[in-house]
């Protein structure tokens, strides 16, 4: 298998995808002649045209909107938000229009649709540039949510979503971009949606996490290993569906479970995932779960602040510490 | 009954200094020669606070910076005619804005280098954060005038922003609303032809951005961005209609970025070289030395004076941006909440005990 960067990744699927349906299409702040703020976008307008590759004016309600109608007239638009902080400015056709079109038509349309999404903070852009919004996506029925933390997954997680008849919040790591892996070549290798991957397998305890947080986990991991710590490590990949399932039958495996987020700790979807534990296997666990989230703070534009709010190997290991040194 | 035109729209441009520094005497603005030596000192004092900024960048002394360079007579031009009891709401690329109004240099340098300190704007400024966010600040400043309109302060209210962010729905919404309630506002838009990669032309259809303000029932005007002159006059005129009552103006600088668009950007992928050549004969501080040569107002070594003390000036600035206290975890929560719930308050304190 060749090994590629996480943006070489989604741009082979995009590519791929564009290839193989001429119904796919592409647009965005910058996504054309400069091939995307991140280069998610390389190559395309040279291969695909002007026709299915559009630059757009900076009007982001808009860039969705027109989508939500591409998608209902036949297209399968992927539309590019230059980050996700600017999915606040398409909310309203996001939550209010694209998550419940199939539902006003009485499920008489489909919306097949994307919209890809950076985010994440770590690159000192300050407050309104750094954010971690994948819980107000979850949060509503009606979108799929996708969140790849490996090159390969985000490759076969977005040719999924291109082919979802529903929509997709495609979210992307701004770290991620640069990191490697194998990717399988297989213009088939798609990722179904609402299934975890099992990245690491171990006995003491479960760490559920996604994207970013996905790669400090396993490193943490390793780092645990060294103490006689054995932790499984349990990848989302889609927020929505979630595949509680498969991090449940973890849990209860191992009676310890530590949550990781990116986003802002009240009502995150870490709360959410230790619910569905609660729920499912309370009387597996050996000790309460823990949630290690970034702080509820707006992201500080400092270095050194900005790295105290979004979590760090180092403070996944003391959460997994803190857990197995604590019973119920 | 015949078909008829209803209404039609006019566009004014206006310029008064060309490129070889001839001014049309009757236009110009009745400028003391200090103040035109004020105005040629706070050019190339915005010009030096750049150059030094893409400098540190590049040291790894700053963050991500976005170059005025090109712009500094649309900033400098349009600050002159500001009050300070008027209310500013800024975009990102007006710091030539920010040091003609006295805003600290070492606070703008703070401000780039990652500490939101640098925002906290003395007592006696009326500037709001810059606001990367684009064309979000616009309903801000609309806002602002119709306080200042309900409350009877006769003041007017300023806001930046760029070619791009006329797209926005923010700034329609904002202009219509401006229109209806006649607020005491002035919309100046930085038309520095591009947006990132994305030209003017494929920002908009229209032939001007300017004429997008009749939609909104108020006048559009273009100027040469360029011009000092010219944009002094078209911001005083307009404040001065705003102050007593006359409603919103919509001022559209033509101008050019001669930089690229941050410091993460490199225009020569997108941009054409003989634009960018085209646009660096007509720098505005150029023009302005010319019209001062020519009565008498700039010499060798005036120019290099004002250059000198433009830098110690920043010498200075940075040094002191850089042997501020950094902020202190503390802060962050303090900052974020007037008051802070119990939970909030055990934040703050673990933050504290284990950094
Ligand atoms: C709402 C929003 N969308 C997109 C961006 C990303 N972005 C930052 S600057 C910029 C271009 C702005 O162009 P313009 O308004 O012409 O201002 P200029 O940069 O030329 O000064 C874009 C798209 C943003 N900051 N905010
Ligand atoms: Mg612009």
């Amino acid at each position: 298998m060749p090994e590629m960067t996480y943006r070489d990744a989604l741009n082979l699927a995009l590519k791929e995808e564009m290839r193989r349906d001429p119904m796919v299409v592409t647009w965005g702040e910058d996504v054309a002649l400069y091939e995307g703020s991140f280069k998610v976008t390389r190559g395309l307008l040279a291969e695909f045209g002007e026709k299915r590759v559009l630059d757009t004016p900076i009007s982001e309600n808009t860039i969705v909107g027109v989508a939500v109608g591409a998608a209902m007239a036949g297209l399968r638009p992927v539309a590019e938000l230059m980050t996700v902080n600017f999915a606040l400015l398409a909310m309203d056709q996001i939550i209010n229009h694209m998550s419940k079109i199939r539902y006003m038509f009485a499920g008489q349309t489909h919306l097949p649709m994307v919209i890809r999404a950076p985010g994440g903070g770590g690159s000192q852009l300050g407050a309104q540039h750094s954010q971690s919004l994948e819980t107000f996506f979850m949060h509503a029925p009606g979108i799929h949510v996708a969140v790849p933390a490996t090159p390969a997954d985000a490759k076969g997680l977005l040719k999924a979503a291109i082919r979802d008849e529903n929509p997709v919040m495609f979210l992307e790591h701004e770290l991620l971009y640069n990191s490697k892996g194998e990717v399988p070549e297989d213009p088939e290798f798609v990722i179904p949606f609402g299934k975890c991957d099992v990245k690491r397998e171990g006995k003491d305890v479960t760490i559920v996490a996604y994207s970013r947080m996905t790669v400090l986990a396993l490193q943490a991991a390793s780092e645990l290993e060294k103490e006689g710590i054995s932790c499984e490590v349990v990848d989302l990949r889609t927020l929505s569906p979630l595949d509680a399932d498969t991090f449940v039958v973890s849990a209860a495996k191992t009676g310890r479970a530590v949550v990781v987020e990116e986003c802002w700790r009240t009502c995150g979807l870490g709360a959410e995932i230790a619910s569905r534990i609660y729920e499912n296997c309370f009387d597996k666990l050996l000790a309460p779960v823990e949630r290690v989230s970034g702080l509820n703070v707006p992201m500080p534009y400092s270095r050194k602040l900005e790295k105290l709010c979004i979590p760090q190997v180092g403070t996944i290991v003391a959460a997994v510490k803190k857990v197995m040194n604590e019973k119920y | 009954m015949p078909e008829e035109t209803i209404a039609s729209l006019a566009v004014r441009r206006l310029s008064i200094l060309d490129e070889s520094g001839t001014a049309d005497a009757a236009l110009l603005p009745s400028f003391s020669d200090d103040e035109i030596r004020r105005c040629y000192e706070l050019l190339v004092l915005s010009r030096a606070f750049d150059t030094r900024a893409l400098a540190l960048q590049r040291e790894g002394r700053i963050g991500t910076y976005p170059s005025i360079l090109g712009q500094e007579a649309a900033q400098v031009g349009s600050a002159l005619a500001i009050a300070k009891s008027d209310w500013v709401f800024p975009s990102f690329r007006e710091m030539g804005m920010h040091i003609t109004l006295g805003y600290p240099l070492d606070l703008l340098f703070r401000y780039w280098a990652g500490d939101e300190r640098g925002m906290h704007a003395p007592d006696d400024l009326n500037i709001f954060p810059v606001c990367v966010s684009v064309g979000t600040h616009i309903p801000h400043a609309v806002g602002a005038a119709l306080a200042a309109k309900l409350r009877g302060d006769p003041i007017a209210v300023v806001t930046y922003f760029g070619d791009g962010a006329t797209s926005k729905g923010d700034f329609h919404e904002g202009f219509n609303l401006a229109g209806v309630y006649r607020a005491p506002v002035v919309f100046i838009c930085q038309n520095n032809q591009w947006a990132i990669s994305v030209p003017v032309a494929r920002q908009t259809a229209a032939t001007t951005l300017a004429q997008k303000a009749w939609a909104y029932g108020f006048e559009g005007v273009q100027v040469d961005g360029n011009d000092v002159f010219a944009v002094y006059r078209a911001t005083s005129e307009s404040l001065e209609k705003a102050r007593s009552g006359g409603g919103p103006t919509f001022i559209e600088c033509l101008t050019y970025r001669l930089g690229d668009h941050t410091t993460a950007d490199d225009a020569s992928r997108y941009r054409p070289a003989v634009e960018l050549e085209a646009w660096r004969g007509r720098d505005p501080i150029l023009r302005l030395r010319r019209y001062m040569e020519q009565k008498g107002l700039w010499s060798e070594a005036y120019g290099k004076d004002v250059q000198q003390q433009a830098e110690a000036r920043i010498d200075e600035a940075v040094h002191m941006a850089e042997s501020a206290p950094p902020p202190e975890p503390g802060e962050m929560v303090d900052a974020a909440c007037a008051t802070l719930s119990p939970r909030l308050q055990r934040q703050r304190d673990e933050l504290v005990q284990t950094s």
